[in-house]
């Protein structure tokens, strides 16, 4: 099939952006969407030009490295997929695609469609772990879970931080990201211990790194491709209550 | 060069490592302090190592080249992490766990340091639960497991089909609180040029940074490399699209030799390539192959659907030819299964490379949701990629490049040739000789990392305690950042017309079909024509567009690539050199009547450790003999 791509360009932090038209011929519906962008790639870096430079990595929807708007979806139009598992076959034949980076804050812009998301790193360092030394940990029977506990922080740790749920918040709010690992450890007797502090301290640094608030619209859990649950953020205000 | 010295400790196997640990040298807490680590990767190995370092006090950098330490490759592995904790009564042990990898892998693996992985298993499964990994759970609030192929226990701690993802965010927490205590600092987006060697010692590296493109040099009284395995010299293969082998191949020619490259696993169960501009090759869990039947119909040229075959014209060949493991028969036997039905005709599928993975009578027997409990993910997420329900309809599977259990060389204390350089994970070649074992690779990763190389790398840095700060204006320092930047300019100055990724496309078809699944002699002299000529086509027709200031995605890939095409022939010659079958090497030349990997104990029973010996000059064979005091070599039988 044939497809017009309106790819958002932009040479650094600093620079002005804009959209460039790509046309793109003889794309097979049976490759990914990124296999898609590695041909306009070829394209352009055989013609002398500059490529369209993006986040990606393992091509199998886990590691979190890519993500990009496409026709006013983050990760496109299909629920539950990364940018990387979405398959040519969803577009038709005459399609316009928009192509753009996140849009937040937070996120600036560093280059095309790649954004910086170290602010999610740093939400991390502030509180994400259990305090526990190598070598320190008792037996791993010894701290029995119910298993329902088990499975529910196992749906709320799958998270691969991509930023979606950034994107798609048009206050550009962090809750949905925070809330998993805060759901995660809240619901093992691990976690309990060291809650309080945990979640105080990942609230604080995310509301400092200029993310906004939850106004409980749930584009987030629209657009997660992972499909984390708003219930999440209701746990997440719950343990932020209870730590003052 | 002196004989390689593994420095195996004395002693019965079972107490090597905890006399080893009792007797080694230490370093004082305050001198710690005063020690600098480089630590590049962020995988298992490298975050738990940067984890664990951190904890003990000593100033620790962090390298990956992604956004993020969350991202390293690790976050993809599926199915599971073995540990000897014999939760399930069914006889297992801390020998079972080693005897079973040793087989595994051939008998080409070291045994002293294979036991000691069996043993820092159980406290990598303590670890992980108490980082809040969220491992399956029985109904009574204990660990569940599974079972993987090449084992007649069930080991296999799990976290549905993504264990690798929770296992690396729990890594990935132990480093977040470690940079948060300021013991470890972490810089992404970084990439590795050159390993710094300082009057024969590791003490630096020279990276680049991936946004700005600045070129940074950073010291320090040791490196560790946990940079991962390189499958990706086949091109399409199950890793990440970025992973590569620079760092590795950087340190190996700076003198840290290169132990058994040809030993690379084809993981039996991906999703097959459906067409030439695909990518990437994504994995089907191996333990899928629990309730998962593989079969092809028993006529040639079946081209009925699946659904429409009925039973007796389905042909079970991993059950008809290893009944005692049936499908979970060990990775490279069931590689070569699919393969020799497929090359004889029986294949399924557009392009007659894919066996059938069944879940119809699991699914009538346990039920739909007790399936989708255990592998909901992975249908999921084969249903994404293929359009195709497996709960309705078998998985159309083939096999593909995985995982290296070649790597540098390492001895007991996981140091390459050059002291003070560390290799872990799946960087080093120690643990898994010919063959991985499934769910070994988390749990040796993970071992090395959080377990072993804390309790080793003291024993040099104890050395080196005298050794103020090591100052990056040395010119040992500016030598290497000149040869980075030269070598950038030389990539960025060729500009003729083909892409670094069209090279390893080439690359890879050469690999897979010469250096593949099997191999034979004459196809392996034929490779090494091949890429030489390779080698020439990329250097006189590469085209990197833009420069070395900034984001350069095509410059990151050229660099990789031209490290490949070095790589590769180091590769091939190791297959060359290795006159027999074992594990995943099969040469073709070397088979039992029936077909199995004929191995030469008397001949090839060492590890090939090769030495770079110049630009242009053919590489030194060193030979480890490997000694096996407590396991028998037999012929290793599924059957």
């Amino acid at each position: 099939m044939d497809l017009r791509l309106k790819i958002w360009r932009q040479k650094d932090a600093s620079s002005q952006g804009s959209f460039e038209t790509y046309p793109m011929e003889d794309v097979s519906p049976e490759m990914s969407f990124l296999e898609m962008l590695d041909a306009l790639n070829k394209k352009l870096v055989e013609q002398g030009k500059e490529p369209v430079a993006f986040d990606h990595d393992c091509r199998e929807g886990i590691c979190g490295s890519c993500g990009m708007y496409i026709n006013g979806h983050p990760h496109g139009p299909v629920p539950a997929v990364t940018t990387c598992l979405l398959s040519m076959r969803y577009f038709r034949d005459g399609e316009t695609i928009w192509i753009e980076p996140w849009r937040a804050r937070a996120f600036p812009v560093i280059r095309d469609l790649i954004v910086d998301r170290s602010a999610f790193d740093k939400i991390q360092t502030a509180g994400g772990f259990i305090s526990v030394n190598t070598g320190g940990a008792p037996e791993a029977n010894s701290i029995p879970v119910p298993k329902k506990d088990s499975d529910n922080a196992f749906d709320a740790s799958i998270c691969i931080g991509c930023g979606a749920c950034v994107a798609a918040c048009k206050n550009s709010s962090a809750m949905l990201f925070v809330s998993a690992k805060i759901s995660q450890f809240a619901l093992l007797p691990q976690g309990r211990i060291e809650a309080k502090e945990r979640v105080r301290a990942m609230v604080e640094k995310m509301d400092e790194l200029g993310f906004g608030s939850c106004s409980n619209t749930g584009a987030c859990e629209a657009e997660c491709p992972k499909q984390i649950r708003l219930t999440n953020i209701a746990r997440l205000n719950r343990e932020y209550y209870k730590a003052f | 060069m002196a004989a390689l010295d593994s420095k195996i400790p004395e002693g019965p196997l079972a107490q090597k490592w905890t006399k080893y640990k009792a007797s080694v040298k230490q370093v004082n807490p305050a001198n710690k302090k005063k020690l600098d680590i480089i630590v590049v990767g962020t995988g298992l190995s490298g975050a738990g190592a940067a984890s664990a370092l951190g904890e003990l006090g000593y100033n620790v950098k962090n390298f990956c080249y992604q956004d993020s330490p969350r991202r390293a490759h690790s976050v993809a592995a599926q199915g599971g992490i073995n540990a000897a904790k014999n939760y399930q009564n069914d006889g297992d042990s801390v020998y079972r766990l080693f005897y079973d990898m040793i087989k595994g892998g051939d008998y080409r693996a070291r045994e002293a340091n294979v036991y000691r992985a069996a043993e820092v298993s159980n406290q990598v499964i303590d670890h992980f639960t108490a980082l809040g990994v969220p491992f399956a759970r029985d109904y009574g609030g204990t660990l569940d497991t599974r079972s993987f192929g090449g084992v007649q226990v069930s080991r296999t701690f799990y976290a549905r089909g993504q264990t690798g993802q929770q296992c690396l965010l729990g890594c990935y927490s132990s480093l977040n609180r470690q940079i948060k205590k300021g013991n470890v600092v972490m810089y992404p987006r970084r990439e590795m040029l050159d390993l710094v060697v300082i009057d024969g010692k590791a003490r630096g590296i020279i990276t680049r940074n991936l946004i700005t493109g600045e070129i940074e040099r950073h010291s320090a009284h040791a490196v560790v490399l946990a940079t991962g395995g390189y499958g990706t010299i086949y091109y399409l293969s199950t890793l990440a699209v970025n992973s590569n082998a620079s760092a590795a191949w950087k340190a190996h020619k700076k003198g840290a030799f290169f132990a058994n490259p040809s030993f690379i696993q084809i993981h039996p169960t991906c999703v097959p390539q459906l067409n030439h501009f695909q990518s990437k090759l994504t994995l089907m869990s191996e333990s899928l192959r629990n309730d998962g039947r593989i079969w092809v119909p028993k006529e040639k040229n079946d081209k009925r659907p699946a659904n429409s075959i009925p039973e007796e014209d389905r042909d079970y060949y991993l059950e008809r030819r290893y009944p005692a493991f049936g499908n979970l028969v060990p990775r490279d036997v069931a590689s070569r299964a699919a393969k020799e039905r497929c090359d004889a005709g029986y294949g399924v599928g557009k392009t007659g490379l894919a066996v059938y993975l069944d879940f119809r009578d699991a699914i009538r027997k346990q039920g739909k949701k007790a399936i989708e409990n255990k592998y909901g993910n992975l249908f999921e997420m084969y249903k994404t990629i293929t359009g195709s329900d497996p709960y309705e309809e078998p998985m159309m599977i083939y096999p593909a490049g995985h995982y290296t259990m070649g790597g540098l060389w390492v001895d007991y204390e996981l140091m390459t040739t050059i002291p003070g350089l560390y290799a872990i994970g799946e960087a080093n070649f120690s643990d898994h000789g010919a063959n991985r074992l499934g769910a070994s690779s988390l749990m040796q990763a993970a071992g090395d990392g959080y377990f072993v190389l804390p309790n080793t790398i003291c024993n040099y840095l104890a050395d080196e305690i005298r050794l103020p700060k090591i100052s990056t204006d040395l010119p040992e320092f500016a030598d290497a950042e000149k040869s980075a930047v030269e070598r950038l300019k030389s990539l960025l100055s060729i500009n003729g017309k083909q892409t670094a990724s069209s090279f390893h496309k080439r690359l890879g078809k050469i690999m897979w079909d010469y250096c593949g699944m099997t191999r034979n002699e004459e196809g392996l002299k034929k490779a090494l024509v091949l890429l030489e000529e390779l080698r020439k086509e990329f250097w006189s027709d590469l085209k990197v567009p833009g420069k070395i200031n900034g984001v350069n995605q095509e410059l990151e890939k050229a660099g990789r690539v031209a490290d490949y095409l070095e790589l590769a022939s180091l590769l091939v010659t190791d297959a060359l050199d290795r006159r027999e079958s074992c594990g995943a090497h099969f040469r073709e030349e070397f088979q039992t009547p029936d077909g199995e990997a004929l191995r030469n104990d008397s001949g090839y029973a060492y590890v090939a450790a090769w030495e770079y010996a110049g630009e242009g000059k053919s590489h030194i064979l060193h030979k480890e003999h490997l000694k096996f005091e407590e396991v028998e070599l037999k012929v290793r039988s599924y059957k």
